[in-house]
């Protein structure tokens, strides 16, 4: 009976696998190739790698990081990542507060703008903003990315920091006001506090979003190198290097060493958060 | 060195604290007034800062968009329609075009069918968590990232040399006499082989939700329904797919923004070349090697109006779900 129900159940479990090995075998080749040697890259497959005889090296990592600036560029997308999530943040748990907790004119209409504004493709503000960051002589620094990304990032922090905070329980509210707690009492020690998972949740989402943008950081710092981050260094090495394989996933592994441990560290608040707000624009 | 690690300090630490120190100023002004212009100004001084961000970067940029797309190449004549014209004549823009339809269809009926065979087959093994890890790791790498994964995946060599790009050296191992295919250049294959790196990608994006749209199918009626005999594809067919409708199109739209503005897959993989262009990367080009920015304006107001019918959906759905509060 047992044998029978398992023999019954395997088509579900050979597809199952099937697909999660079909997903996962593009980015094995990747880091297997990563630390191979330039002469056998280009000459086998990666897959040959997995049975003896053994070449692997790390000579691949040390000339991306160095020869290639992979190093600064690694700096640079952390430069560029934690203000960009840090700022939008706070700026959207102001709104979002505002939004649900004060009562004023045009309320409803603005909320309405904000998830209007999720979907805007972003190419609809690139060449205006390019001018004036180039009018305020800021393209090509670090402060142009992070204003751009709080900007292009707040419609989703607003709309999803406000689901939360207007969900939370209207007596708590009424209790503190009772107490004669102010506004800002009530923001600092009660909604921050209470929103600790959402505002996690929301961290997680616009860390990865920032650090795996390319269309922002072209447009407005791709032509300045010691401010450009990873995505648009491999994406320029795809360019030149073409067919140097163990150097492209090398430097592409690197890109996204980060983001994969964030995700398999802190996956629960990235998956809620996209549970909250699917539609990102 | 030591300069930017200081400048990174004074950003980390120094922006949230003029922030906080923002609300307190505020609020120490706000005190400074009767209560009644304290409640009418408060809300409009807490949504300040997200205001002017919105308005500098997002609202007014678009509506100057809007009207650069009406003039020259540097914004200096008003030449009417004529960029809506060339947008919709030019043989290079009607690819663009056909290409981004295909992207529409395939990436989106692609990504949302497997992502619900995905949630509903990984719902019944004991290892689902792992499954759906693996399934939705794609979606923590860039696409820059993602496209050296399969640039390297599709690598074409003439035959007679060794086959390192994966599916070259798969095929050819199963099938005999096989020939090996560029699959980036040839025309039949090349907008399927990019688009297939987008689906890696979004296909957990869609798993996660529609599983957790398929928990909350209440576990009754689905055992109502095989106690009256439906077959497992009934119960798919008949009470899984229907029940999840309002997620499966919330699903869906997303997709199709997500087709619209294709970008990052294509510039890095392609770049528009053997005719996998596409209306984003068609507009980059446009304003960074031709600089014509009014051409540019108009391609980028073209896939505005494209997403206007899912935001005027959205926010349908969203009125209906504050009525509900």
């Amino acid at each position: 009976m047992k044998t029978a129900g398992l023999l019954r159940r395997l088509p579900l479990h050979l597809i199952v696998i099937g697909v999660c090995l079909l997903w996962l075998i593009p980015a094995l080749g990747l880091l297997i190739s990563s630390v191979r040697p330039p002469r056998l890259v280009s000459s086998t497959g990666w897959w040959t790698a997995l049975l003896p005889p053994f070449h692997f090296a790390v000579e691949n990592y040390v000339e991306v990081l160095n020869a290639y600036g992979m190093k600064r560029s690694f700096l640079n997308s952390l430069f560029i990542a934690i203000p960009s999530t840090v700022i939008p943040i706070i700026v959207a748990a102001y709104a979002a507060y505002a939004l649900s907790w004060m009562r004023f004119w045009g309320r409803e209409a603005l909320f309405t703008v904000i998830v209007a504004a999720l979907v805007v493709p972003l190419q609809m503000t690139l060449i205006p903003v390019l001018r004036l960051l180039n009018g305020l002589g800021l393209s090509g620094t670090f402060p142009a990315v992070w204003l751009a990304h709080t900007a292009y990032g707040l419609p989703f922090a607003i709309y999803l920091l406000r689901n939360f905070i207007g969900g939370l329980p209207r007596d708590l509210f009424e209790a503190a006001h009772i107490d004669g707690a102010g506004p800002l009492l009530v923001f600092f020690r009660l909604i921050l506090p209470l929103s600790v998972p959402s505002v996690a949740s929301l961290a997680i989402f616009q860390f990865l979003w920032v650090w795996n943008d390319l269309l922002v950081a072209l447009v407005y710092v791709g032509g300045t190198p010691s401010v450009a981050p990873m995505t648009v260094a491999v994406s320029n090495l795809v360019n030149s290097l073409g067919q140097n394989w163990q150097l492209l996933t090398a430097a592409a592994f690197l890109s996204m060493l980060l983001p994969l441990i964030v995700f398999l560290v802190l996956q629960r608040y990235f998956v809620r958060g996209i549970l909250a707000g699917a539609i990102k624009g | 060195m030591s300069g930017t690690v200081l400048t990174a300090l004074l950003v980390v630490v120094g922006i949230p604290a003029l922030q906080v120190g923002y609300a307190i100023l505020i609020e120490t002004l706000l005190r400074l007034l009767p209560p009644q212009q304290q409640w009418r100004l408060r809300p409009w001084l807490w949504l300040a800062p997200a205001l002017l961000l919105l308005v500098t970067f997002l609202i007014y940029p678009a509506v100057n968009t809007l009207a650069l797309s009406l003039l020259g190449p540097d914004s200096r004549v008003f030449v009417g329609v004529r960029n809506y014209v060339a947008a919709f004549t030019s043989p290079e823009m009607l690819i663009a075009f056909r290409n981004n339809l295909l992207w529409l269809v395939l990436f989106t009926t692609l990504t949302v069918v497997f992502g619900l065979l995905l949630a509903v087959l990984t719902d019944r093994v004991r290892y689902e968590a792992l499954a759906k890890s693996v399934l939705f790791l794609p979606m923590a790498i860039s696409f820059v990232a993602s496209g050296v994964i399969w640039k390297f995946v599709y690598e074409f060599r003439p035959l007679g040399l060794p086959q390192i790009g994966l599916l070259n050296a798969t095929l050819m191992r199963l099938i005999p006499d096989f020939q090996p295919i560029a699959w980036l250049v040839h025309p039949l294959f090349n907008n399927a082989a990019l688009i297939m790196v987008a689906v890696w990608v979004w296909t957990g994006f869609c798993l996660v939700i529609l599983s957790a749209g398929l928990k909350g199918i209440p576990a009754e009626i689905l055992e109502a329904a095989r106690v009256d005999g439906a077959t497992e594809w009934q119960l798919f067919r008949y009470v899984i797919v229907p029940s999840l409708a309002p997620t499966i199109t919330v699903v869906a739209t997303t997709m199709v923004i997500y087709a619209l503005k294709a970008f990052d897959v294509v510039y890095v993989m392609t770049n528009g070349n053997f005719n996998t262009e596409v209306i984003a990367n068609r507009m980059y080009k446009e304003m960074f090697n031709v600089r014509d920015f009014g051409q540019a304006s108009a391609l980028a107001v073209i896939l505005f109006a494209a997403t206007v019918p899912v935001m005027v959906a959205n926010i349908r759905r969203f009125r209906q779900q504050e009525a509900l509060r």
